[in-house]
């Protein structure tokens, strides 16, 4: 009894463990692409700048909660630069801010290098560990967990509650309308690159404590984060938030079973399936359907 | 008769004039091709090697070079990416017509470039730690190999912590070859092979690992894990709180974990490494020293920065002896069995059967706070493998790789 009440709770916790690193690589790739309809190739690099800016601002004596906000901000001002930059000028043209895209995300992994070395110093995880079972595990892991839920209740809020996100959603579903209505649309896209942004700076800066802190750092998010969105389609929460869901079923269960190889093929072929039967993700079937 | 001396002479000087450039001194430069991973998820532990190429270079140029010939380096960033390493191996050799490549640090990249360096008969140097079995008259191996590390390491390990043996492995040529190693090695010493889990290169999550890891209950874990990526193991196993004791025979030596991250996430990880610049030597010591009066702001001199050094020392006796820079030259002074140089961590001796070198083998103990105590060395440990299973390239040559459940065909 004990013994699979530890099993559940071992499970419970690599399930939440997968699915809060899904959610929180995938947020501001989601919002990005689902608003704009941009694929932002750059994605892990405004994950590496939250991840950044947030060690060095603990190092510096910034508490660790404060320093993640702070990295995230700092990644969603780089998105607005950027916004402004190169994005702004390729909205006709999607495919172009793959391009685009790609290649600032080459200019700042090289760059970071160049600039700053090879690495980082991390900050070490805090919180320690507990017990369960014979097993021990990281407190931290379970912070990301919440952190995951989290992010997507005050995403939930902000697109249904505030001004920002009425106008916001306005705009995205038909824009020239939305102008004719007084709303500044130009706003309203920089808004939302720079809030995808900072979504990805909060991923940077949450993982940063569990992480080495290398320039390419970005890259090992790009899986899981293109995975879910792809599954999940163009709408956060009714894509995003399921297809993480799910993958962590079959990521969680599969790395369990017969080690991390396979849950990574179990990514890859749940992508290819949902790719054949739901070329608009989990979120496009929903809302024809529903439409 | 006068007049017909006179001719005589002069003819004679006409003709000695016209073979001096060949009697005097050849002072057109030594090309040396250095093909290192600059960028991408590698450069962390490459740059130093390559900067270690430039002060062996420099410090060879000051004392006159090469027989008389300068040296000189004809560089490329192969970005950590196989594909790279083949255009610019195929550039070096056609085009620059570099006399000896320095190439490589993955041995995925290494077994890209190996066949074209077979083709156009060239001469590379791999100055890395890698899982062992090359048997190629065309490679010079200057990095230390399983015999040389797991051999010292694993009966230590199965002695101070118990028999149960668990593997965690990156899932590529290395980290395959070296779990076979460490199977092999385990269980000639009578340990136990609790488990055992490859990763893909790139992933940074270990939560179910580290679970796995914990339900097998070893006496201690091998961590074969390579890349920044995969570095993060330590920090998440740390976090856990799964305090095992580590043996490696790549962390510490090639990335510098010790350094990067905070301690105690990598407390009790024990590493066999031929150079690391925590050594206590006056050579290491005088190395250090040199090393950063060029590059102050070089983060850590690991183990394949003091191997290429010596690499570079290595090829100038080679072309010194031989007196030319042709590989069949070359290789004759090779089979003498006596090329040796005195590296930064001890000496090096190349082994003409496999081309590979011998070393002073040192354990390094990361201690909680992260400073290193070395408990024990081995000196003049020899890459033996490739010999006694038979390879033996001053007799022919099969340019292949070969592991323990792949031996050179008995002949």
């Amino acid at each position: 009894m004990v013994d699979s009440l530890n099993l559940v709770f071992s499970f419970l916790y690599q399930f939440g463990d997968a699915f809060a690193f899904l959610v929180l690589s995938a947020c501001g790739l989601a919002v990005i692409f689902g608003m704009m309809g941009v694929i932002n190739l750059a994605h892990g690099e405004f994950i590496m700048c939250g991840a950044y800016v947030s060690t060095r601002a603990a190092h510096a004596g910034v508490p660790m909660p404060l320093a993640i906000l702070l990295g995230a901000a700092c990644a969603g001002i780089a998105g607005m630069i950027v916004e402004l930059l190169v994005i702004r000028r390729l909205y006709q043209r999607p495919l172009d801010t793959i391009v685009a895209t790609w290649g600032i995300s080459m200019i700042v992994t090289q760059g970071m290098l160049i600039l700053l070395g090879p690495s980082m110093q991390g900050v070490g995880t805090p919180f320690g560990s507990f017990v369960v079972g014979g097993y021990s595990y990281s407190v931290y892991r379970i912070i990301l967990m919440l952190s995951a839920v989290a992010t997507l209740a005050v995403l939930w809020l902000m697109f249904t509650r505030t001004r920002f996100g009425l106008l916001s959603r306005a705009t995205i579903q038909v824009p020239h309308v939305a102008e004719a209505l007084g709303v500044n649309t130009n706003l309203v896209y920089s808004v939302t690159f720079g809030l995808g942004a900072a979504l990805a700076g909060l991923a940077g800066g949450l993982y940063a404590p569990t992480m080495t802190l290398v320039p390419t750092m970005g890259a090992s998010f790009m899986v899981e984060a293109f995975v879910t969105v792809v599954v999940g389609g163009a709408d956060i929460f009714l894509g995003t938030a399921p297809a993480a869901l799910i993958l962590a079923v079959i990521k969680a269960g599969l790395t369990s079973w017969q080690g991390q190889l396979a849950g990574q093929i179990g990514l890859l072929i749940a992508v290819i399936i949902v790719i054949r039967i739901l070329p608009r993700g989990i979120s496009g079937k929903i809302l024809r359907e529903r439409g | 008769m006068t007049r017909k001396l006179t001719g005589a002479v002069s003819a004679f000087a006409l003709l000695l004039s016209a073979a001096s450039p060949v009697l005097a001194q050849d002072t057109t430069p030594i090309k040396l091709g250095v093909l290192e991973d600059q960028s991408g998820d590698f450069a962390l532990a490459t740059i130093g090697k390559v900067h270690a190429i430039q002060l062996a270079a420099e410090e060879i140029n000051a004392a006159g070079g090469i027989d008389g010939r300068p040296l000189e380096l004809v560089e490329y960033d192969t970005q950590s990416d196989n594909t790279r390493f083949q255009e610019f191996m195929r550039r070096v050799l056609q085009r620059d017509k570099v006399d000896a490549v320095f190439a490589g640090f993955s041995s995925a990249s290494r077994e890209a470039y190996r066949p074209i360096v077979n083709q156009f008969d060239g001469l590379a140097f791999y100055n890395n730690q890698y899982e062992g079995g090359v048997c190629d008259a065309n490679m010079i191996v200057t990095g230390a190999v399983p015999e040389q590390q797991f051999s010292t390491l694993l009966p230590y390990m199965i002695e101070k912590f118990g028999p149960n043996v668990y593997t965690i492995a990156a899932d590529y040529n290395f980290g395959q070859i070296s779990a076979e190693w460490v199977r092999k090695i385990v269980e000639e010493n009578g340990g136990k092979m609790v488990g055992e889990e490859f990763i893909p290169l790139g992933v940074s999550q270990f939560s179910q690992t580290i679970q796995n890891i914990q339900g097998a209950k070893p006496d201690f874990v091998v961590t074969l894990l390579v890349g920044t990526a995969q570095a993060s193991y330590y920090e998440q196993a740390g976090a856990a709180n799964v305090n095992l004791p580590m043996a490696s025979s790549v962390n510490v030596g090639q990335g510098y974990e010790h350094k990067r991250f905070k301690a105690p996430s990598l407390k009790d990880m024990y590493v066999t490494v031929n150079y690391i610049e925590e050594l206590d030597t006056p050579a290491s010591k005088e190395f250090v020293e040199k090393f950063h009066a060029k590059f102050p702001n070089e983060p850590y001199i690991n183990q394949e920065a003091s191997n290429s050094y010596a690499a570079v020392y290595l090829y100038k006796q080679l072309v010194e002896r031989a007196k030319s820079t042709d590989l069949a030259e070359i290789r004759k002074v090779i089979a003498a069995g006596d090329v040796c140089v005195e590296g930064p961590g001890g000496q090096m001796c190349i082994d003409p059967k496999s081309q590979h070198v011998s070393h002073t083998i040192h354990l390094a103990h990361v201690t909680a706070d992260h400073s290193i105590e070395f408990p024990q060395k081995w000196d003049g440990i020899k890459p033996y493998w490739l010999g006694d299973a038979g390879c033996d390239l001053t007799k022919d040559d099969p340019s292949a790789q070969y592991t323990p459940s792949n031996p050179p065909p008995k002949s």
